[in-house]
């Protein structure tokens, strides 16, 4: 297939304290901010109404934002693969992991020590029952994510993918998920993919 | 079809470093699984399949200086260069290298005996990459207890769309304290050597290994080659520790795998399940094999031989399945007692030696992840 | 007596993240959990690890967890029986 039969249907971005639906602003908070408190601020904002997202740890609760935007204006097929990749693993929940382990250890904060708990965390709000992966990168790789969503959707895999790239380290996120499917204007393309996430939303 | 031959391996493991010795250990029924002391249990220690530190310098001291690297890093590299020295036509600017860990080098966290970035994972494959002189950046897959199986799976996926004509598919992780205090407050850690799905089963052991594993789209010259002819993951969406009651991603990863193979289940000789030997694993497994119509199949864990090895486990216990079909072997499913789990499941009690022609090897992770893999061995014409 | 209750009904809110809870939302005879406040395995794992920080209990068996949770009054008779802090 050449890479211009798919199309890059929508994306989201947080970054910077602010979440953006493309390239339009959906909710900007003081960047003054804590993390927790923009999480939370963000979950009201959106009205999640989902009581589970208080127990997940940052990255988590990152992925949920997104998926919740993302999803918003689509219907999601349960088959809709997740591709996701960062750079710093779940080292936040690592460190607090190790932090406890010289005195009372917490399974609510063990079982978020790997990176691909934000993709189950997101496939049961959903009910997604796909293909899921987590790719671990020092950057943003869209050559990796363009090729691997194409291979999901060529081989008839999946009929859709999210991919994207979500960092979690010292309390800085980056955050940048796109759906892929046949449907929208933009090609899929390296190039198209790396200018959505260098874009500078202000 | 796409499809993919599986060249060459190494296991280094509590076993032996080569998948020989390995394979030698397992005929004679020897299992990895010792007792270590540790004041974090009640009965002073855990069962694990722990790499002795002094053997494994000794196999490294002839690539490196093993003060100036992680036991992991030891571990993983040891397993690439024993491919690389077997294989040695292969071209490093078109060799793909996709590794699998869940943790990496964990046990550097909060300790600085080494810069900071071998703490990371990026570190970790960055390093291997330089090592050895890879030109392609790593793809690293770090997704739970499925990723050794994953980065296999990917590696077929990525090399059938042409991105690459081979790859080496790594895959390591330790028994460090990081993974063993968190284990132990879920209660999972057996206080005996595991028992996959046994009636007295009472959790995990833990193991540590690296596997490395050659890929191809092009066959080998000899007689006989095994490929990995289907393939497929599927989430449960139920929970992100306990396993679906139902086993439903790990049935539509079979069903799904098999479909890709053009299979059915009547035509699987062997099943390598994952039997973690945790209450809720293995009754899962059963679940979804049961469903699959598998029941009757032989099958066995190899978590009793090695523990569970995390990140590796799922590709060092394909490595294992490949000669299983080369042989016509079949391993014991180490430290059975009697059925445990509430579906019929064939288990294997002895050794024996059996046609076979294919396989399935299953595997299923935190965050609801599951994992199928179907290998088939063919005779070249 | 009440406020042992009241002061669990706190901590568990704490513990488990119940962000959304009130103290008035969870009544002493409520089921924990299924139907009742929904909590899952995870969460009773960290049931046990405050029946040890907060009340010096150690629980060695999981298993009595469902039973001891099963809601904040037979989780305040099991504390008050055995506790050590």
């Amino acid at each position: 297939m050449t890479e211009f039969s798919y199309k890059i249907t929508d994306f989201v971005r947080l970054k910077n304290h602010g979440i953006f639906h493309g390239t339009a602003p959906v909710f900007k908070a003081e960047k003054s901010l804590a993390l927790e408190q923009f999480l939370k601020e963000s979950y009201n904002k959106l009205e999640i109404a989902y009581p589970k997202f208080h127990k997940m740890d940052g990255l988590c609760k990152l992925g949920i934002l997104a998926s919740e935007v993302l999803f918003k204006d689509h219907t999601i097929s349960r088959d809709t693969a997740l591709v996701f990749s960062n750079a710093a693993s779940s080292l936040e929940s690592d460190k607090n992991h190790q932090q406890a382990m010289g005195g009372v250890v917490s399974p609510a904060v063990f079982v978020y020590t790997l990176p691909n708990i934000v993709l189950g965390e997101i496939s049961i709000k959903y009910n997604l029952q796909s293909e899921t992966v987590f790719f671990i990168d020092n950057a943003f790789n869209p050559e990796l994510l363009m090729d691997y969503a194409e291979v999901l959707l060529d081989s008839k895999k999946s009929p859709a993918v999210v991919c994207g790239w979500i960092d979690l380290k010292n309390a800085e996120y980056d955050v940048f998920l796109c759906l892929i499917s046949n449907k929208g204007e933009l090609p899929l393309s390296k190039e198209n993919l790396k200018q959505l996430y260098l874009f500078e939303n202000e | 079809m796409k499809k993919i031959y599986l060249l060459d391996d190494v296991i280094v493991s509590p076993l032996g470093f080569s998948t020989r010795e390995n394979l030698t250990a397992l005929r004679e029924g020897r299992s990895g699984l010792k007792f270590h002391k540790n004041n974090r249990f009640p009965c002073g220690g855990f069962y694990g399949g722990i790499i002795e530190k002094d053997s494994l310098a000794n196999a490294f001291v002839g690539l490196g200086d093993p003060k100036k690297f992680t036991k992991l890093e030891q571990m993983m590299l040891l397993a690439v260069s024993r491919i690389l020295e077997k294989n040695p036509g292969l071209h490093l600017y078109e060799t793909a290298l996709v590794i699998s860990t869940t943790k990496g080098n964990i046990d550097l966290l909060g300790n600085s005996s080494f810069p900071g970035d071998r703490g990371n994972l990026c570190g970790l494959g960055n390093l291997i990459r330089d090592f050895f002189g890879f030109q392609r950046q790593p793809i690293l897959i770090s997704n739970a207890c499925i990723s050794g199986g994953l980065a296999l799976a990917v590696a077929k996926r990525l090399l059938a769309a042409g991105k690459f004509s081979q790859a080496i598919v790594l895959g390591g992780d330790l028994v460090s304290d990081f993974v063993l205090s968190g284990f132990h407050s879920f209660g999972a850690i057996s206080p005996e050597p595991c028992r996959p799905f046994s009636k007295n089963r009472k959790g995990i052991s833990l193991g540590e290994a690296a596997a490395a594993l050659l890929v191809s789209s092009r066959k080998s010259q000899g007689p006989v080659h095994i490929s990995l002819i289907g393939e497929a993951s599927a989430n449960d969406a139920t929970h992100i520790s306990a396993p679906s009651r139902t086993g439903e991603g790990l049935f539509k990863s079979i069903q799904n795998a098999l479909r890709e193979a053009q299979l059915c289940p009547g035509d699987v000789d062997y099943v390598s399940a994952h039997g973690t030997a945790t209450a809720y694993n293995d009754e899962m497994e059963a679940t979804a094999f049961h469903r699959s119509g598998l029941f009757g199949v032989p099958l066995n864990s190899f978590k009793g031989a090695y523990g569970h090895s995390l990140g590796a486990s799922a590709l060092l216990e394909s490595i294992l399945t490949k000669h299983s079909l080369l042989n016509n072997e079949l391993f014991a499913s180490m430290n059975f007692d009697e059925l445990g789990v509430s579906k019929p499941l064939n288990i294997l009690r002895a050794f024996e030696r059996k046609e076979l022609k294919i396989a399935l090897k299953t595997a299923s992770g935190f965050g609801g992840c599951n994992l199928a893999l179907v290998l088939k061995k063919e005779e070249n014409d | 007596m009440s406020d042992l209750r009241e002061e669990l009904k706190q901590r568990i809110i704490e513990q488990l993240n119940l962000e959304e809870l009130t103290l008035a939302d969870i009544d002493n005879e409520l089921p924990l959990f299924g139907d009742g406040l929904g909590l899952d395995s995870i969460d009773v794992l960290e049931l046990i690890v405050l029946l040890e920080k907060d009340y010096g209990i150690k629980l060695s068996d999981s298993e009595l967890g469902k039973e001891i949770f099963a809601s904040i009054d037979k989780m305040a008779r099991y504390i008050e029986a055995n506790r050590t802090k």
